[in-house]
């Protein structure tokens, strides 16, 4: 009776749809995850780089000077550019779910969800400024 | 009152005079071994869903096609399906918004498919048992001490993650869940964490064996989709990341006082 | 064949909380639910507004059953209602204990909402999803016993009945197509109501009286059928159900001309606030039959799917309807594009609850041995004529309580299966196997007849009815039961075959339809939900008495009475705003 030769009567026969590997470019909200998990490629980028910096401040004057010379190249400045954008979009990203991770309450009321995200990125924004005051004055 | 039943719970309705495709998934294990994609002409009437749709179909056009339903307003949970894509209640998806079509209803993703839109599901019902979703007390109150005291703002601790009609929409939307089969899911965590927020609640600790744990919270990597596509209001990613945080708090308060852990 | 010692049919509220009581009472003995849906997807879940029992010092079990009582027209049974009342509290006091999310009074003790009919407020609500969470509380709840094993997606096509007792089930297995039977000690049928065999209902696609029939067949009466009761607030063309909460909030309906009609209905005088038991806290039989004389005097508004009038909430605020009506809302967003917070809600009388079910005693306990039955498929009675709301909620869990220990005490000295049962299952799965070799595409299609009977039912079975119109209703029912014989069927495969689920359950649709057409035919007077044209008065001198429907094989149902159980409350009349 049975038109699949596979098919047993009474026992289920699944059909199980495979996950493509780029199973992510098909909807944008996975895409943009996926972009936002590759972003943490540039964090660490950034990390690593630091990391060599004081690396180099530890060899000495001279080879300090050769790295610093090596990070005005275009290829590092442009390198840096990109990381930049990404990182900016990691930052952004995070701070827009931070309120999904936390669920704070003060005074009996939920602390809203825009507040908590704000006041993310404005210790972002103070932190980027004080920065910036203490590089261009130092 | 003269109303004509049509289809389910639906009676009579103004036709537009005008149709639309659906192309439907169809899976009959007892004939085919690979799915394949029937389409019907199907009239659009206005204030028509999904669901009435398919129940034309099953009513006049063809009998075979399957697929669960029941209430018809968006609390029993049966009727998730993929439309176009996107995992949707088909009962609160109305074909107007998806004109001019053609309209592809799919089995939720994620899941094995048992026959055309029907999915296997006990995955889910196995996870869900195996978080205790019930109240847990280290002594029961005797009823005749009344009830245990709850304020509102106690209730509204919790209340959101109550919400949950387990429709699976979160699960068919969850690439992670996807890729790994072993993930304990959105859903799941969000009603674990509506007992662990309990204040009438004292099981935490016998749930964390479970959802503090690989195939747990720390498989999710927070795509977010969850609760977008949640009919409910759930949230299960809040649900999730909070348990992340708390369940990190705890690992450093363990760390750093361990004389204070249980 | 599988075996059990209690099987309940049915995975509701009322399932669910009969299975936890075989499991605490009895953990020795061996339970499963059959159901044909996950038991989280029935029907408990779509109640919204809340369950009654008395918890305010002001209050007293008297006026619980004061009101159940005048409100089901003086057809309840007096004992069956004085237990009722008596144990409802404790019973939701269990539900807080197992997690239910009751709403709170600011002081953390549980709230109580006014509802219709009842004198004093007394109705728990988890905001307008009361069912919803209770079913979800009830199922979650269940799975911490053990001893509890579950059928998921299992169809019951026959009960196993033999020397005298009922002994088992026969059941598809949906996901495999395999037909089975299971043998049991006690059977308990907690399948719900049948709203289905009407065309515009609040009812899920799911309520098609399978226990009711089951146990028709197995000879077992029906009683009080012809109770059918109509709920006055349901959207228009999908038939959703605008919780009698809206008009306990302060909710007013009005017609055409903006006019607090109810006010010309003997259901008293308009104020701006609720008034218990009066205008909009009217009972529902009575807010149903004023909707259809106001649509007589052409005071209602049309719409393309009939005649409606308006629910109005604007007053009460974003507030309230957000915090203790959110489901309103959102249904009415969602399904009529309509905000009750600005615009007027539009609704009509909708078929939503059987009074009537399976005939049982005040322990849930059916005329056949071993067969028991609970919640809206059974009938106690505590209805009578006409249920309020918010009692069917705690009735299920007050009921289902009780039928899961007087099984469990029943099956506790009982013995095994005879042989005759294992034969007798044998019968039916050959009976079902040839039902899907017939799939193939010949004969009348399913809906055909499915229309015809809704047709018949609401021509026949409205909320007003006459000896005409009944037997013509009657007449055409029968022959459905004949066309049904030849029906199309396209499927004939055993995986998930949805279609003989549905052909089987239009045929269960057919049978209890036939006794709710010749028990509504032979009650000449009028009482509760049970309106008659012909016949206008109640009589208590021939009918304060429950009808008992019994199957005839190929001829309409005998229908025999039974008196009515009076203990402190004679009959009287049934005053409301006055």
């Amino acid at each position: 009776m049975s038109a699949n030769p596979q098919h047993t009567p009474y026992h289920p026969r699944w059909y199980r749809a495979p996950m493509p590997i780029f199973w992510w470019v098909r909807r944008w909200i996975h895409a943009r995850f996926i972009l936002r998990e590759l972003t943490s490629i540039f964090v660490a980028g950034y990390a690593l780089v630091y990391l060599l910096q004081l690396r180099a401040l530890g060899m000495g004057p001279e080879a300090y000077g050769r790295f610093l010379e090596l990070l005005q190249s275009p290829l590092s400045i442009s390198l840096h550019g990109i990381s930049l954008v990404f990182v900016m979009y990691h930052s952004i990203t995070w701070f827009n779910l931070a309120p999904r991770a936390l669920s704070l309450r003060l005074g009996g009321r939920r602390v809203p969800d825009k507040v908590i995200a704000g006041l993310n990125f404005a210790a972002w924004a103070g932190m980027s400024a004080a920065l910036l005051w203490v590089t261009l004055t130092g | 009152m003269a109303v004509e039943s049509l289809a389910g719970n639906v009676s009579e309705t103004p036709a537009t005079g005008q149709t639309v495709t659906l192309e439907v998934f169809r899976y009959r294990p007892e004939e085919e071994t690979e799915p394949v994609y029937q389409a019907y002409e199907v009239p659009v009437h206005k204030d028509w869903v999904v669901l009435d749709a398919l129940n034309h179909i099953k009513d006049h056009l063809d009998g075979t096609l399957s697929y669960r339903w029941s209430c018809r307003m968006g609390v029993c949970g049966s009727c998730g399906m993929m439309v176009n894509g996107d995992a949707r209640l088909t009962c609160a998806t109305f074909v107007e918004s998806l004109l001019p079509g053609p309209i592809r209803v799919e089995p939720l993703e994620n899941f094995p498919v048992v026959r055309d839109l029907v999915i296997e599901m006990t995955d889910f019902m196995e996870k869900l048992e195996s978080v205790k979703p019930w109240i847990i007390r280290d002594e029961e109150k005797p009823l005749e001490d009344g009830e245990y005291l709850q304020t509102p703002a106690q209730l509204a601790d919790f209340e959101q993650f109550s919400m949950c009609i387990n429709c699976l929409l979160c699960y068919a939307a969850c690439p992670v869940y996807g890729l790994e089969p072993g993930f304990t899911g959105p859903a799941v965590i969000a009603l674990a964490q509506r007992y662990n927020l309990d204040s009438r609640d004292q099981g935490a600790g016998e749930r964390n064996a479970v959802l503090d744990t690989d195939e747990g919270i720390w498989q999710c990597t927070l795509v977010g989709e969850c609760s977008e596509v949640c009919p409910k209001d759930v949230d299960p990613a809040a649900a999730i990341q909070r348990y992340k945080v708390s369940s990190t708090l705890q690992w450093y308060r363990n760390l750093l006082m361990p004389w204070s852990s249980k | 064949m599988l075996s059990h010692d209690i099987l309940i049919v049915g995975g509701g509220g009322a399932g669910l909380r009969a299975a936890i009581a075989v499991a605490e009472t009895h953990p020795a003995l061996n339970v499963a639910v059959v159901s044909k849906v996950y038991p989280m997807r029935s029907h408990t879940v779509s109640a919204e507004g809340g369950a009654a029992a008395v918890i305010s010092p002001d209050d007293s079990l008297d006026d619980h059953a004061y009101d159940t009582i005048s409100g089901g027209d003086w057809l309840p049974d007096q004992d069956a209602v004085e237990a009722f009342v008596k144990e409802a509290p404790r019973e939701l006091l269990q539900m807080e204990h197992w997690g239910c999310p009751w709403s709170r009074q600011p002081d953390g003790s549980v709230a109580v909402r006014p509802f219709g009919g009842m004198k004093i407020e007394r109705t728990w609500y988890a905001s307008d999803k009361t069912g919803f969470h209770m079913l979800h509380t009830l199922f979650q709840t269940s799975l911490k016993y053990d001893p509890i094993q579950r059928y998921d997606e299992w169809f019951v096509t026959k009960l196993l009945v033999d020397d005298g007792r009922c002994q088992g089930v026969v059941a598809i297995d949906l996901a495999t197509g395999r037909v089975q039977g299971i043998g049991a000690k006690a059977v308990i049928v907690c399948t719900g109501g049948c709203g289905k065999v009407f065309p515009f209902t609040t009812n899920a696609n799911i309520k098609n009286g399978d226990g009711m029939a089951l146990a028709y067949r197995a000879g077992v009466p029906l009683k009080d059928m012809e109770f059918v009761q109509y709920h006055p607030t349901g959207l228009p063309f999908t038939g959703i159900l605008i919780t009698e909460a809206t008009r306990s909030e302060g909710g007013h309906l009005l017609n055409k001309d903006g006019y607090r009609y109810l006010q010309d209905y003997d259901l008293g005088t308009p104020e701006p606030r609720p008034v218990l038991r009066s205008m909009e806290l009217g009972p529902r039989d009575r807010l149903s039959q004023a909707f259809v004389k106001e649509q007589e005097k052409g005071r209602t508004l049309q719409g393309p799917y009939g005649d409606y009038v308006n629910l109005d909430i604007r007053h009460l605020g974003e507030k309230i309807i957000n915090s203790k009506l959110p489901f309103v809302r959102e249904l009415c967003l969602k399904y009529e594009n309509i905000d009750p917070v600005k615009e007027l809600i539009p609704v009509r009388p909708v078929v939503h609850y059987m009074m009537g079910g399976i005939h049982t005693d005040i322990m849930g306990a059916t005329p056949l041995a071993g067969l028991f039955a609970a919640g809206e498929a059974a009938c106690v009675s505590i209805n009578g004529a006409n249920r309020l709301g918010s009692n069917s909620l705690t009735e299920l869990l007050v009921f289902g309580a009780r039928v899961g220990k007087a099984a469990a005490e029943y099956a506790a000295r009982q013995k095994g299966n005879g042989t005759a049962v294992a034969a007798q299952a044998a019968e039916e799965v050959e009976r079902i196997e040839r039902q899907y070799r017939s799939g193939g595409g010949k004969g009348e299609r399913m809906a055909e007849i499915r229309r015809g009977m809704h047709t018949a039912m609401e021509s026949g079975a409205g909320i007003y009815r006459s000896h005409a119109a009944l037997q013509k209703s009657a007449q055409e029912i029968s022959n459905l039961q004949n066309r049904i014989q030849g029906i199309r069927l396209d499927d004939s495969s055993r995986t998930f075959n949805t279609e003989l689920v549905a052909a089987i359950e239009l045929s269960y649709m057919l049978d209890v339809a036939e006794a709710i057409l010749a028990s509504a035919s032979q009650r000449t007077e009028s009482r509760g939900s049970h309106q008659r044209t012909d016949y206008p008065d109640r009589d208590d001198d021939d009918f304060l008495a429950h009808s008992l429907a019994v199957r005839q094989p190929g001829a309409a149902p005998a229908i025999e009475y039974q008196p009515v159980t009076i203990t402190r409350w004679p009959p009287g009349e049934r005053v409301y705003g006055r």
